[in-house]
């Protein structure tokens, strides 16, 4: 059944006990946040309000705020979109796959990720929908018979599976989530003290009583979520670069894009929990369950999809070159590009995804939590370029020299960009602050069944 | 005689199992097992069947999938036939190739939600429902046996008290109802 090694470390380190685990979880809630919480939170509300006030101004005027021409009509929006959505396939992946994977280190890492991978998804549907123009038709997208007749909505277009996808992808991940949350919000009911908590906690809790025909159920729910949450999260990048590859514009038109949308998308979102879960860890004091080998074996996981993703640009470049057509000379991935007007952005993925990321190869670079948090940091950076040079790279060479451009961005682009960056983040601080940041139930239940029989010598043997 | 509830508190799963095993073997009747996390192995020794959730999500699925084939058939096919791209629109197992993606997404979406309201249906927990845990320990770090002298009449309630001393049992309360 359950075999242990003897040479892996435990996953919770120290003599923790039942208890001691509740309280580590429950004392940011209980307790005064620090002022550097308050400093974070204010910041990023401002940078948030400013997004929104951008939005407000785009609504106000129409899309021509943005610095959209005629020939890259898809710019910062869909990049944005793209990049989003990828940084939302982590949460998922961890709690979903990893869980039928049996692998029993994402209990310390599934909720906080699975939070980021919905204010994340939150954050993608802000840019389709703001794309539209006119947000007051988004009700368009649905299968609703419209008004001059019964013209439904086309199910042939890449962009309907889109609405399908996101927002099936979205509130799956949210009940999943939530799910997992009622046990842990049931331990803070009937914990806290102060009679707003409890309130709080006990309308969130909804009930839940713990005994052993719910908690068969709830394992149940779990394994059958995730067994579904699994091939959605494969589907729902495969369906966001089928956007782009069901087109005929050159670059975007490639069969390789499903699994290479996929493989970016688990690169990006493991580095967006890295960066997250390393300030968190330390803010909150977390260092018994999120520990070295946890950094180490997300930061496998990026040097996997990170080898994927260089393989498919390595692919891309030489296919472009080998086909000999000429509009394949200015994709994002060409000699075109490396040389051309955009080949700053060229190498600033390149440098980004796979020079720096390379460095993971190196065990003392990817056990280091310093490293790891800068790497995370590239590679966020590193994979937003991915998206903006295929989306503008592939755009900016148009059938006809006339039509050639280059993109600038307005300051409504990158307004409407941080304030998503800003709501983002006063979003994930609201979660640190008033959400059980870490799996109660599930750490608790591998608390006494991980390394029983380690035989180290660094980290003393766990007591039972 | 008044109907008791006993309510025996552990530390540990495995000594809550244990004893569970004793008192099942004695012939005493569990009623429930309070815990922070899942006890394994618990189900079988108090009797309980395994939950038939898989299959609610299952039929769940099958109606998502059903109704997605059955509203992409009459939209694109029967109602309102566009040629899109060229793509066949005479027929709907011609095009059915497009739909694929919007019908895998259904599927999924009426199998989770499906399920997650069932689950909560079934479990009673619900928005607004009050907490109905015997004693707040048992989300934090403690382990309960739920007994009712109802559910045990060919038992003296001293004589479960007895057996449920003699396991490593940390406290027994007992509450008249």
């Amino acid at each position: 059944m359950h075999q242990e090694s003897a040479i892996r470390p435990p996953l919770i380190l120290g003599h923790k006990t039942y208890g001691d685990i509740t309280a580590d979880v429950s004392a940011p809630i209980e307790n005064k946040a620090p002022t550097a919480w308050y400093v974070l939170i204010t910041i990023a509300a401002i940078i948030a309000l400013y997004g929104v006030a951008c939005i407000l101004y785009l609504f106000s005027k129409g899309i021509g705020v943005w610095g959209l021409n005629k020939t890259i009509n898809w710019a910062w929006d869909i990049t944005n979109f793209v990049w989003w959505v990828g940084i939302g396939h982590a949460g998922t992946l961890i709690s979903a796959v990893l869980l039928l994977f049996r692998q029993k280190w994402r209990m310390a890492v599934n909720r906080s990720a699975e939070a980021m991978t919905i204010f994340a998804v939150i954050m993608a549907a802000v840019f389709p929908m703001i794309h539209m123009g006119r947000i007051w038709l988004a009700y368009f997208v649905f299968p609703l018979p419209n008004q001059f007749g019964s013209l439904w909505v086309n199910f042939n277009s890449a962009l309907l599976w889109d609405v399908f996808a996101i927002s099936t992808y979205f509130s799956v991940s949210l009940v999943y989530w939530y799910i997992g949350l009622i046990p842990d919000f049931a331990t803070l009911r009937d914990r806290v003290k102060k009679k707003w908590q409890k309130n709080l906690y006990t309308l969130l809790s909804f009930g839940w009583t713990g005994n052993a025909k719910a908690w068969q159920r709830f394992e149940e729910v779990s394994l059958v979520l995730a067994g579904l949450a699994t091939p959605l999260v494969f589907s729902v990048h495969s369906v966001v670069s089928m956007d782009f590859a069901t087109s005929l514009v050159p670059g975007w038109h490639s069969t390789i894009y499903p699994p290479y949308f996929v493989a970016g998308a688990i690169f990006s979102g493991f580095a967006m929990v890295q960066t997250l879960l390393l300030i968190m860890r330390k803010a909150m004091k977390l260092e018994a369950y999120v520990t070295r080998k946890h950094v180490e074996y997300m930061n496998i996981v990026i040097m996997v999809t990170g080898g994927i993703v260089a393989v498919a640009y390595a692919t891309e470049f030489f296919m472009g070159w080998y086909s000999g057509v000429e509009y394949e000379y200015y994709t994002y991935m060409s000699m075109g590009a490396a040389t051309g007007q955009y080949a700053w952005a060229f190498w600033a993925l390149i440098i980004c995804n796979n020079l720096i990321p390379g460095l993971l190869w190196f065990k003392k670079i990817r056990t280091s939590f310093f490293w790891a948090w800068a790497i995370s940091i590239v590679i966020n950076v590193g994979m937003w370029f991915e998206r903006f040079d295929i989306i503008v790279l592939c755009l900016h060479r148009d059938y006809m020299p006339s039509g050639w451009t280059m993109f600038y961005p307005s300051w409504v682009d990158v307004g409407t960009f941080l304030g998503t960056i800003g709501i983002f983040f006063t979003l994930y601080l609201l979660f640190a602050r008033y959400f059980p940041v870490l799996a109660l139930n599930e750490l608790k239940s591998i608390l006494k069944s991980s390394g029983e029989s380690y035989k180290g010598d660094v980290l003393p043997k766990s007591q039972h | 005689m008044a109907n008791k509830v006993i309510y025996a508190v552990y530390e540990d799963p495995e000594l809550l199992k244990d004893a569970a095993r004793k008192l099942v073997t004695a012939g005493v009747h569990v009623r429930d097992v309070f815990s922070p996390f899942p006890v394994h192995g618990i189900d079988p020794i108090i009797g309980l069947k395994r939950t038939r959730l898989g299959i609610v999500s299952f039929m769940f699925g099958i109606m998502g999938l059903s109704l997605a084939l059955l509203g992409t058939w009459y939209m694109m096919i029967y109602d309102w036939p566009m040629n899109i791209g060229g793509k066949p629109n005479q027929f709907y197992y011609q095009n059915v190739p497009a739909f694929v993606p919007v019908l895998f997404e259904f599927t999924v979406l009426c199998a989770a939600h499906g399920m997650a309201i069932t689950y909560l249906i079934r479990n009673k927990t619900l928005p607004g429902m009050p907490a109905r845990n015997p004693d707040p320990r048992t989300t934090d770090d403690k382990f309960i046996i739920e007994l009712r002298t109802e559910d045990n009449h060919g038992h003296a309630p001293e004589a479960i008290t007895g057996m449920l001393r003699d396991t490593a049992v940390l406290e027994i309360n007992e509450r008249h109802y």
